[in-house]
């Protein structure tokens, strides 16, 4: 039964890569297609990722475009800076700026195993802000004007490619015992560490592989453009990935894959809309919190509505 | 040497002495029974042994060495393993991963191997498998296994919490009010499966009840907790006609 299921899950691959493929080769989509191809892929690695941290491990983080962010500049400045084939010198950059984004993920996580909830989402979401703050302010990267002449090797094959890495990693991980104690820990952490879960190292792990995920996705996204600029990477942003999140279903990696992917072509087609995007996320945040039946959210809203209560019986 | 041996066990919450010179030595397979009125320290004590507290006083010894200080994580690895009074399973996981994730200790295999799929993924997850069901075939729960474990019935949710802490393969479990919210059927028959359990897995077991009657048929002996103290600590038949205890739960 596995293996059908990893037969259909290749076969769906391939034949969207073909779609892909047929779209811009023969120039059936329009240009404004084509260039929404890797922002969308680009969409679905950072909310399959995020996923890991909100979805799976049920921490609440506001900060995932900051993790993208210090990927994307540490990857991009590394392919501005040499002068290699591009082909070694793409996958270096990718794996420069995940690992970049796996020490902040580290850092990051450090607090996470302290606070909870909403402490956690005001930390991470300060990260965020700082990191953009710190790029704004920093010369040798183009400080507020960006960082230009990034070579424009980061096309929708690559794209593609580096999609699908993560989609197997995430959920092999989420698949495996590892990914059990995730969601032990998510579920009731009290009896995980009762039946010897190792509390401290599952959430380290998870806030590293998300955030080197999240800097994969930002090398990509500078590869694409050919330019970053700090103000990319703003609140909105980490916003924008939780709505996907959200609205795909916490836990539910499918799921985040069709939000990424609504949620990055409609507000294209509908560009007149494009001042409402913010209220439309928000008010799809709060109709989601509002009546999911999510571990996390169910526990968020009992925090909000009543005291908590620390005596483990 | 024996297995638990608890030596003047206490602590205090602010003012309050929640368990006061607490002292206990269990053997080898023993079936022992806590018992008292609610509010009478016995989760606390569960609390203290797997190290969710940390005793004011005293020390509590297991298999000869000294657990003060560890965390639930080492004792658990330790060989002691727990319910709760308030049922805590991985509500949103499905029944069979409840109890695998109890497993994954003895069965582990590395971050890599589950990334990429390599043999000794398949391998472990399959004896995994094959070992949980046994242990849910035991308390009945074979034909939930791919629900979601917060969809089971309260009585099942109690068993499935038992099988979970008896997959980590403990020396010592505590079963903290196991029986609580279940008919009387159901519990005349979660007694009856305690004791196969016992012999079955060469586990001791500490049971917490309130309810005095229900472990008299099946606990070799009994201690009794009031107000954080012993009051009473013996087989059976003296407990039953221990002029203290039937005071204290007279006047309940
Ligand atoms: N974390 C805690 N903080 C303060 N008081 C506590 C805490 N845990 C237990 N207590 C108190 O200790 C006493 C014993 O509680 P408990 O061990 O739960 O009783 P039992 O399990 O016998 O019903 C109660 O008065 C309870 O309020
Ligand atoms: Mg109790």
């Amino acid at each position: 039964m596995k293996n059908k299921k990893n037969i259909i899950y290749t076969a769906i691959a391939i034949v969207v890569y073909l779609l892909l493929f047929a779209l811009v080769e023969t120039g059936t989509a329009s240009r404004q297609m084509q260039n929404l191809i890797v922002p969308v892929l680009v969409n679905i690695i950072l909310a399959v990722s995020l996923n890991l941290i909100v979805g799976f491990l049920g921490e609440l983080t506001l900060g995932h475009a900051g993790f993208m962010s210090v990927g994307a500049y540490a990857g991009c400045m590394f392919t501005v800076s040499c002068n290699l084939p591009v082909y070694i010198e793409l996958p270096v950059a990718f794996v420069i700026g995940g690992l970049t984004a796996a020490v902040f993920g580290f850092i990051i996580g450090i607090p996470a195993l302290r606070l909870k909830g909403d402490y956690l989402a005001i930390v991470t979401l300060g990260f965020g802000e700082i990191i953009r703050s710190i790029l704004n302010s920093m010369d040798i990267v183009g400080g507020s004007g960006g960082l230009k002449g990034i070579e424009k090797s980061g096309n929708y094959t690559v794209a593609y490619v580096l999609m699908i890495i993560t989609l197997i990693v995430i959920s092999n991980v989420i698949h495996s015992c590892h990914g059990r104690s995730i969601k032990a820990i998510r579920d009731n952490v009290i009896a995980a560490e009762s039946v010897g879960v190792n509390v401290v190292y599952y959430k380290m792990f998870a806030f590293v592989l998300s955030a080197f995920f999240a800097g994969v996705a930002g090398v990509l996204y500078g590869q694409n453009l050919g330019i970053l600029k700090p103000a990319t990477f703003d609140f909105n942003k980490s916003i924008e990935i939780l709505v996907m999140v959200v609205l795909g279903g916490m836990g539910n990696i499918k799921g985040s894959i069709i939000a990424a992917v609504i949620l990055t072509v409609l507000p294209e087609l509908l560009r007149d809309l494009a001042d409402y995007r913010m209220l439309f996320y928000a008010l799809a945040l709060i109709i989601m919190m509002l009546f999911s039946s999510n571990p996390t959210l169910v526990e968020f809203r009992q925090r909000i509505f009543s005291r908590s209560k620390r005596e483990v019986n | 040497m024996a297995l638990v041996d608890i030596r003047q066990l206490g602590i205090s919450f602010g003012g309050l002495r929640a368990v006061d010179n607490f002292n206990l030595t269990m053997d080898d397979g023993q079936l022992y029974g806590l018992i008292g009125p609610n509010g009478a320290g016995k989760t606390t004590i569960f609390n203290l042994l797997t190290g969710v507290y940390k005793p004011t006083d005293g020390e509590f010894y297991f298999d000869g060495e000294l657990m003060n200080g560890k965390t639930p994580i080492q004792i658990n690895k330790k060989g002691i393993a727990r319910t709760f009074q308030n049922i805590r399973l991985f509500s949103n996981m499905s029944v069979i991963d409840n109890v695998k994730t109890g497993l994954q200790a003895k069965y582990h295999y590395s971050m890599l191997d589950g990334i990429l799929r390599l043999p000794k993924f398949g391998r472990m997850e399959r004896e995994m498998t094959d070992r949980a069901m046994e242990l849910l075939k035991i308390f009945d729960l074979d034909g939930e296994a791919e629900q979601l474990a917060s969809n089971l019935p309260y009585g099942k949710q109690r068993k499935l919490e038992i099988a979970r802490a008896l997959a980590t393969d403990p020396k010592l479990l505590l079963l903290d009010e196991p029986a609580a919210g279940m008919n009387p059927n159901e519990t005349a028959e979660l007694m009856n499966t305690i004791s196969l359990i016992r012999e079955k897995f060469k586990v001791s077991i500490l049971l917490i009840e309130h309810d005095m009657s229900l472990v008299m048929g099946i606990c070799e002996k009994i201690v009794v907790l009031l107000y954080g103290r012993v009051i009473a600590n013996g087989i059976p038949d003296e407990i039953k006609n221990d002029p203290k205890v039937i005071v204290a739960y007279l006047g309940e």
